[in-house]
């Protein structure tokens, strides 16, 4: 009977067509990828944003001011969060403070003076530093890094600077017999955001020309002023983008800071004394909230971190980009 | 100033200066290659330790069992490992198509408006702290259907695994030379056809690759998971496999029932048993902690071994 | 054979014993080897004091490699080694206890490419005067001046001594980097290439250029323009590589027999551009 095959040939007819100019499909498929892509970036933003509203009716600017009364009383619903903003940004600049010198070394030693073969070893165990999951770090610094390093350091700092005036009250103590303090949440930053900076920093150095090594050692510079006055002033910028990447970092890291740095709402500003991080404040009573204000206040500080991040990595591609794009064709390999 | 007195300035200045430039020469070398050691000390020492303290929990009932109460001994982490298994090829699932098309997008596509966008969009994804995509998966996801779940979790993970599988994966395509792709296309290919089945073969090296990275990446977060999975000590995928079995329920209705349920992992589990008093609980950390490193030390090295292998065959 | 050539050819003739004594640098069997390749063999040449001579050859013969052996810029090579002697007033540059630095401030480099550093022209030419200690501002601005003076640049710059080097045209930044290597009093000047990036004017004042710096400066330049090396140099020498890929030193003498009364059959071939 014809009517059956007919009816077959059609269909087979028709996906035959479907294949050969799938195209439009698949444009219309990866467009749409795309926008989902792009949509979620503005709806984290915008959930955010909305979420954290009661929040911000309630308190406006002041929630975020630095202020010597703080208070974050989930009973009362009073809430204030300039002691998390304090204790995110203290340990995060102490953070960059030690990792940038040790960031710097490590590029310039990898980048200029390392023997070739131990060039890709040396990246790859760097980079190894940045996968241990945040949660390993935490467990270990309590455990280990805590009782070991940080006690030790802390009782030497409370020692030479916990009653010299002024900077006394930075240096408070004494430290937690645990350890647990910003200090603590400072070093171990500082440890997690090398491989970020040497790695950026490393590749800003790659990317300038051989030539003006040539130059600068044709004149009679050693190798070490070629490094300090010609090559770190020529990448710069990006050197300064690399610093603000690992600063975006700090800002955002969570688990390993929340396991060691005490998780108080002490009031001072002692290093040497625990505290919190936007971050951290978020893991703690997230899951625990009573109230929906809570809930709100929380989320505002979620959402003053995207904020914060947000610029701080615009910033940095922008210096980045900019490095790259000044130098001529020839690059060293 | 004379050019006579200059070169005595100079000549001064040249013998005055030699030793110190050299010796600054020397110390500040020597001192980046210290830095460079005293960074790789930490790595060292976390691996070391992990793998010892860690070591004498690994057996067959650590990986088998679910916990047993504190006091009783023994016991184990499946379902931990259940859970981390189950959200991450959720995650990867999710995240995996996605950033794949999204990615020859990009790559076709660097210069308009919709490209660029995607690059921005890709650069902030990947710098917002995961616990804020934590809080908004839970606002996405938890709080509209009023419980924890997998599936919460594997969003959060995915949104974190997008921006890094574009990338990688852009990286790939670019990669691909252009002649290619102008062959297939000569031979009367179709576009779509000549992507997946030309293109996307020859770059699928380094999109595996970045690809396992990435699900190492997700699978060792736990802020993410905090609010959307939340963590269940009685999460038993035997136990619910079984029953719905015997329920004779769908393979649908089973998974969802897997993936909509609260449950736990390992990075949670670790965060959990770290702040416990007890020390039974606290070494089972250590052994979640090794069997974590593990994951990670085996992807990074099958990574590098994998890009070695593709090397050894271009060049041979 | 006398041959009547097109080239002008500089008109210093024949040397008195006096000026022919005076032996600023000497290389004795030198060879140079990357690994296992030796790109130079048994190259020997004494370069007189104050005059100017060129090295000229085929592409690839390893004229570049010769020059850079004599501030050491080989060294940035790591495998890259040398046998043979080079020696600058009597002592061998590569002798056991020699600083490389200060071989290089003595023996200063002008690169095909100009390659000024991102700086203003100022510090461009201060750079080296400053790794010495000179800080003194009436100093430094002493031998900026002074330096942008000798390499013809000082007119066309000296009202905008901070702006960028690399604002510069292509002959400008050149002289730049030519009055930076002056600024740290070198005693021989190696020039590689060092007009082939430039236009024909810009290349005729660095030609100029060379004439004045040759009273105080011993110069060595690497050509693959023989007219060049036929206008601006008092001794020439040839080079080509041999059946190894090594290259080696034809002949070397005086510019004027070198153009005119060539010894060797391959360098007649080349000066009269029969290869090449």
């Amino acid at each position: 009977m014809m009517k059956p095959t007919t009816q077959k040939n059609h269909w087979i007819k028709k996906i035959g067509q479907l294949l050969n100019h799938g195209d439009r499909p698949w444009f219309g498929l990866i467009i749409i990828m795309s926008v989902v892509v792009i949509a979620f970036m503005v709806a984290i933003g915008y959930m955010l944003w909305i979420d954290s509203g009661p929040s911000r009716v309630a308190f406006g600017l002041s929630f975020l001011q630095p202020t010597t009364d703080p208070s974050w009383d989930p009973v009362n619903s009073n809430f204030q969060a300039w002691p998390f903003i304090y204790g995110t940004l203290i340990t995060s600049i102490i953070a960059l403070v030690i990792a940038l010198p040790v960031s710097l070394g490590i590029a310039i030693y990898l980048s200029e003076l390392c023997p070739a073969w131990l060039r890709t070893p040396l990246n790859w165990l760097i980079e190894l530093l940045a996968a241990i999951p945040s949660v390993v770090y935490g467990l270990w610094g309590i455990f280990v890094f805590l009782p070991q390093v940080v006690t030790p350091i802390g009782t030497y700092l409370f020692d030479i600077f916990g009653n010299v005036p002024g900077l006394g009250s930075f240096f408070a103590g004494p430290i937690p017999e645990s350890g647990a303090s910003r200090l603590a949440a400072s070093l171990i930053l500082a440890i997690m955001i090398i491989p970020t900076i040497s790695a950026v920093t490393r590749d800003v150095l790659l990317a300038i020309p051989n030539s003006q090594r040539e130059a600068s050692l044709a004149l009679g510079s050693t190798q070490w002023e070629t490094i300090w006055k010609i090559l770190l002033p020529y990448g710069a910028s990006g050197i300064l983008g690399a610093v603000i990447l690992g600063l975006g970092r700090a800002l955002g890291e969570t688990m390993a800071v929340t396991m060691v740095i005490g998780n108080s709402i002490e009031g001072t500003i002692s290093i040497l004394k625990p505290g919190y991080t936007m971050a951290s404040i978020i893991a703690n009573e997230f899951a625990e909230t009573v109230s929906a204000l809570h809930t709100s206040s929380l989320i505002e500080i979620g959402f003053s971190l995207f904020v914060m991040t947000l610029l701080l990595n615009m910033l940095a591609r922008l210096l980045v980009w900019s490095v790259t794009r000044k130098t001529p064709q020839e690059a060293r390999a | 100033m004379t050019t006579t007195s200059y070169s005595e300035l100079l000549k001064k200045g040249v013998e005055r200066r030699r030793v110190s430039r050299k010796g600054t020469n020397g110390f500040m070398l020597t001192l980046t290659g210290a830095l460079t050691v005293l960074a790789l000390i930490p790595l060292f020492w976390i691996i070391g330790y992990v793998f010892y303290k860690g070591g004498s929990t690994l057996n067959l009932a650590f990986f088998t069992q679910l916990p047993k109460p504190v006091g009783m001994t023994g016991g184990g982490v499946l379902h931990a490992i259940e859970g981390s298994l189950i959200v991450t090829f959720l995650a990867t699932i999710m995240a995996f198509i996605p950033g794949v098309l999204a990615a020859f997008y990009a790559a076709r596509n660097p210069n308009t408006v919709l490209g660029i966008g995607l690059r921005f969009s890709t650069d902030v994804l990947s710098g917002v702290p995961s616990i804020v995509v934590g809080l908004f998966a839970y606002a996405l996801i938890v709080k509209p259907q009023g419980h924890y779940s997998a599936l919460a979790g594997g969003v959060a993970l995915a949104i974190l695994m997008v921006p890094t599988i574009i990338r990688t994966t852009e990286e790939m395509l670019k990669l691909v030379p252009t002649n290619l792709r102008e062959a297939s296309l000569a031979l009367g290919a179709p576009e779509w056809k000549t992507s997946i089945s030309v293109l996307l073969p020859a770059a699928m090296d380094g999109v595996i690759t970045g690809v396992l990275l990435a699900i190492a990446r997700a699978a060792g977060e736990t802020a993410p998971l905090l609010f959307t999975t939340l963590g269940n000590e009685r999460f038993d995928l035997g136990t619910i496999i079984s029953s719905g079995v015997t329920n004779h329920q769908s393979i649908i209705q089973i998974l969802g029932r897997i993936f909509s349920s609260p449950i736990d992992s390992l990075p949670l589990t670790l965060w959990k048993y770290a702040g416990m008093p007890y020390p039974e609980r606290v070494q089972q950390a250590w052994g979640v902690a090794l069997i974590l490193l593990i994951l990670v030390l085996a992807t990074n090295i099958l990574a590098r071994v994998w890009i070695e292998i593709r090397k050894r065959k271009l060049r041979g | 054979m006398e041959m009547n050539m097109n080239i002008e050819v500089k008109q210093n003739k024949d040397f008195t014993v006096n000026e022919m004594a005076e032996i600023k640098v000497r290389t004795s069997q030198l060879s140079v080897y990357y690994g296992k390749f030796r790109a130079l063999t048994d190259i020997n040449m004494e370069i007189h004091d104050r005059k100017i001579t060129a090295i000229i050859g085929p592409s690839g013969c390893g004229k570049s490699t010769l020059l850079r052996s004599f501030n050491r810029m080989n060294d940035l090579t790591p495998s890259a080694h040398v046998e043979g002697k080079i020696e600058l007033d009597g002592e061998d540059i590569y002798g056991k206890n020699v600083d490389v630095v200060d071989i290089r401030r003595r023996i200063g480099m002008v690169f095909q490419r100009p390659n000024p550093f991102p700086k203003s022209i100022y510090d461009n030419v201060a750079y080296g005067p400053r790794l010495y200690g000179i800080r003194q501002r009436n100093h430094l601005d002493g031998i900026v001046e002074s330096s942008l003076k000798q390499s013809a640049l000082w007119d066309e710059v000296k009202d905008k001594l901070h702006q960028s080097g690399m604002s510069l045209s292509g002959g400008q930044q050149q002289r730049l980097c030519i009055a930076r290597a002056l600024a740290v009093q070198p005693e021989v000047i190696l020039m590689d290439e060092p007009a082939s990036a430039l236009d024909p004017i810009s290349t005729l004042r660095i030609e100029e250029l060379m004439h004045d710096l040759a009273k105080s400066y011993t110069i060595i330049i690497v050509t693959h323009n023989m007219q060049q090396a036929a206008r601006v140099s008092d001794f020439t020498a040839m080079m080509m590589i041999d059946e190894t890929r090594s290259g080696r030193m034809i002949e070397y003498n005086t510019t004027n027999i070198i153009f005119t009364r060539p010894q060797d059959k391959r360098t007649e071939d080349y000066v009269t551009g029969r290869f090449g």
